[in-house]
This record gives C-alpha cells, structure tokens and sequence, in this order.
C-alpha cells in the first residue's frame, strides 16, 4: 500500500512537473499567451460588430420580405409603382438569402479577402463585412420567421382600428415579434462567435489561429488547442447562461 | 332609422386564380345609418369575404365601395382615415395579448385620435362598465374566457367612435353558454342606434335585431327582406332549403 502510494506520488509529481514545464513552454515563454489575448480581443471584435451588422441587414431584408408578403394585393391594387421597386426589393434579398445560406462562410471570407476587398489591408474590418452580410441572411429568416408566426389576425385588428401597415407592425406586432425571436437572435450570435474561428484563412490572428501559431513555434499541440478550446467553451457558457436568464425574464412577463 | 347612405356596394366582385373561382359575383347594397343588416348564407357563400371587402380587407377584383360618398376602392383615399370609422369585431376576437385590458382599447384612439391618455382610459372604463367588466381593465386577454374577450373586442371598435360595426360571425367561435352574453351587447347597441353589418348563424337574432336580413349563396345576394317576411315567406329554393337545415 505503501510503496504503491509512493509509486503514484513520484509519477503524479512528474506529470505535473511535466505539465508545469509544457505550460510555462506554451504560454509563459517568449510571452506567448499574449497569442490568446490579442486572438480573443480579434474574435470578440469581429463577432460583436458582425452581429450588429447582421442584426441591421437581417432587419432591413425581413422588412422587406415580409411588406411585400403580407401587401402583395393591396400594393397591386392600389400603387403600381409601389409595387414595381417591391417586387424588385424582394427578389434582390431573396437572391441574397439563397446565395449567402448556399454557399460555405468560409468561401464568403475568402472571396470578400481574396477579390471584392483585395485592395483592403485591414483584414479585421474585412472579417467584420463577410460574417456580418452572412450572419444577415440567418437574422433575416429568425425575424421573417418571427413576424409570420404572428396570428394574421392580430394585422387584421391593427388595420380595421384604420392603423397605417407599418404602424400595425410598430404597435402590434413586433412588441410581440421581439419577445419571440430574442432566444433565437442570440443563440445566432453564440453560432456566429464560433463561426470566426475560420478568420485563420485570410491571415487574421483571432483565437484559433493564436492557439495554432503557438502549436506550430512549440511544436506540441495539446496545450495550446485545449486551450483555444476552454477559452472559446468559457465565452459560449457564458453567452447560453445569458439567454436562459432573458428567456426566464420573458417568460416572467408572459401572461 | 333616416335615409342617410352610409355605405353603397356597386358590382363586387372578388374572384381568385384568373376567375375560376368567384367569391363574390356582383354586389349591389346600400346600408343606411342606424340600419342593422344582418348576413346569412351556407358556409362558402362568400358572406364573410363580402363584410371584409366592405374596409378593404379583401381587395375587390371589380366594383366600387363608398364610404360616406368616398370611393375607398380608388387608390386615392385615405383608407386609413375610413377605416377608423368602420369598427370590425372578428370571429377569433384578435385582441392583442401583449397588452392589457385598458391598453387594447385605448391605442387605437390614443395614437389615431390624438385623445389625450387620460380621457380615453375613463371613455374606456365606461364602455367596460356598461358590458359588465369593469373589474378587468387591467386583465390581460389571455386571462379571460371567450365571450368576454368578445364583449372587450366589441368596444375596442366603439372606442374609435365608429360610425358603422362590422361583426364577422362574431359568436362562431364561442362556446354555446357565452353566446348570449355577447348577443346581448350587439343588441344594446342595435338598441342605441348603432349601424351595424352581421354576418352570423344566429337566426334568432337575425330575427329579432335584424332590419334587414340578407341571403347569400354562390357569392351573390339571392334574396333580401325584413326578417318577418324573410323567414315566414322565402321565396326562393334555395332560401327554403337554407332555412329547412337551419330552423
């Protein structure tokens, strides 16, 4: 019992020794976990204003898709012209929609890096344009989806009071579309966190591609990776515990 | 009851998928001030489709609708402003359930009719007063039963002050032991001299409120009458045959 006790204590002190030492090689030396520091602020930065980016694009093509959807008649019937740009507006966030859910995001970053922004160097600021017009296409569908859902009654009752369509929707319908979609929205958000870990191939340094620079200077893989991997498992926690709380919140105020 | 012609119906028609199928085939129909019409018909016989092309819920293929002498089938007039004076209480009651009570029936004149907040809430409390729930002004809709979300849907409309109701089967979607209480306020308001267009399966009331009662089949007006002489004496088959399922 004894000599086994030892036994452990003498390879449990060496791992840990060994770990120490692998530890100090990957993050201590040459500073290296300032690698994870500047990659998280990089992924932070893309991931926040690309959400907002998409937040406002997902908007403006929800708006549009669905005016047109729920007016197609009346547009029709009453204001030719109207229905002309509509019609055009709709088809153009539908291509959208199809080419950007279509297609892979990393192909997306490499074309806007490669070609549209070839002329650019700020490559964050590239990040930040291709997951923002991607992350839009996916908002867009969580509103549409969310403005659909609501009874077509409740348009109706706004409209026979004589409210205008966009004040219907400003009164009556999206107070009842936000609490709706607010889960929705921001598990989009934890997806599109996770999403920029592909920003390594156009030459960012985020998160992912901190850990990897520091894989290939120590040439072991383990630590560093994990590392990446705790860090981003942290941020998402974090992020869900978030929703549960604004989904309790919602729900608190559902009667 | 006078002469004034609150609403005239020429020639409505609303057909779907280039004509093949047709709603409404060619409504003519003059509703005068304090009139109460009542709208009967098999299911299909594009009763309801007629009351809802009366604020432009639906949109007519053909034919013209005048408000108070204003065309609103002419893309040209303020439809909203002729809509604020046509009340509409729909089947499912529609009431909106993120706000309360007092806060369904204050909006619309509130933000429409620039009252002031404080004068809509007690014109409010006393329109619940007079339907017996003055109790649940602060109530949200989905903690009422069916024929009190009915009775509040009622008058919300009559907080815009409307010059006509217009009630799409108001009862079909209650149970049988609220009917009545709704029935009761809709003839209040009969009572009051409200105009109002009914589309519904209650011929008892069509009977006893109704001005006018007006039989529908096939998206046309088949035939039309006071209610006395409507039930007691039909004079075409297809009324008969209405009547013989329905009585």
């Amino acid at each position: 019992m004894g000599a086994w006790f030892e036994g452990f204590k003498a390879n449990a002190g060496a791992w840990f020794e060994d770990f120490k030492a692998t530890f100090r090689l990957n993050f201590i030396e040459d500073n290296r976990y300032m690698y994870l520091v500047n990659g998280l602020k990089n992924t932070l930065i893309i991931t926040v204003f690309a959400a907002l980016l998409g937040i406002a694009l997902g908007i403006i093509v929800a708006s549009v898709r669905t005016t047109f959807d729920k007016n197609e008649e009346s547009m029709r019937m009453r204001n030719k012209g109207l229905y002309i740009v509509m019609k055009i507006a709709n088809t153009v966030c539908k291509v959208y929609l199809t080419v950007i859910r279509g297609t892979p995001v990393v192909v997306q970053l490499m074309i806007m890096y490669f070609i549209i922004m070839a002329s650019s160097t700020n490559s964050v600021l590239i990040a930040i344009l291709a997951f923002g017009i991607n992350s839009g296409a996916y908002v867009a569908e969580i509103f549409r989806g969310g403005i659909m859902s609501i009874d077509n009654g409740q348009f109706e009752a706004g409209r026979s009071l004589g409210f205008s369509y966009f004040r219907t929707m400003y009164h009556i319908v999206v107070p009842q579309v936000i609490k709706n979609v607010l889960p929705a929205l921001l598990n989009e958000c934890i997806a599109l966190l996770k999403e920029t870990s592909v920003a390594g191939y156009v030459s960012i340094q985020d998160l992912t591609k901190g850990g990897d620079i520091i894989r290939g200077r120590t040439y072991s893989a383990f630590m560093p990776l994990i590392m990446v991997a705790l860090i981003y498992l942290i941020v998402v926690v974090v992020l869900t515990w978030l929703v549960g709380k604004v989904e309790r919140r919602l729900k608190v105020s559902e009667r | 009851m006078n002469d004034n012609v609150l609403i005239k119906v020429e020639g409505l028609k609303k057909h779907y998928k280039g004509g093949t199928i047709k709603a409404l085939d060619g409504i003519d129909m003059e509703i005068r001030q304090g009139e109460v019409v009542v709208i009967i018909g098999p299911s299909g016989s594009g009763k309801s489709t007629f009351l809802r092309s009366l604020n432009l819920l639906e949109y007519p293929t053909e034919g013209h609708i005048y408000i108070d002498g204003a065309d609103i089938t002419n893309p040209k007039v303020n439809l909203n402003r002729h809509r604020q004076k046509m009340g509409m209480v729909f089947q499912h009651f529609n009431l909106f359930p993120h706000m309360t009570i007092l806060g369904n029936m204050t909006l619309a004149p509130v933000k429409l009719l620039k009252m002031p907040k404080k004068e809509a809430e007690q014109m409010a409390m006393e329109l619940l007063e007079r339907v017996g729930l003055g109790d649940r002004a602060a109530a949200y809709p989905g903690q009422l039963s069916g024929g009190q979300k009915q009775r509040i849907a009622i008058v919300r409309a009559l907080c815009m002050k409307p010059e006509v109701l217009l009630f799409d089967e108001p009862t079909s979607a209650l149970d049988p032991e609220m009917v009545g209480e709704v029935l009761d306020v809709m003839k209040e308001l009969a009572k009051d001299g409200m105009t109002m267009v009914v589309v519904t399966h209650e011929m008892g009331f069509a009977r006893e409120v109704g001005s006018r009662v007006v039989f529908m089949a096939d998206g046309m007006v088949v035939e039309e009458n006071d209610p006395q002489t409507l039930f007691a004496n039909p004079k075409s088959p297809r009324l008969q045959d209405f009547l013989a399922k329905v009585l």
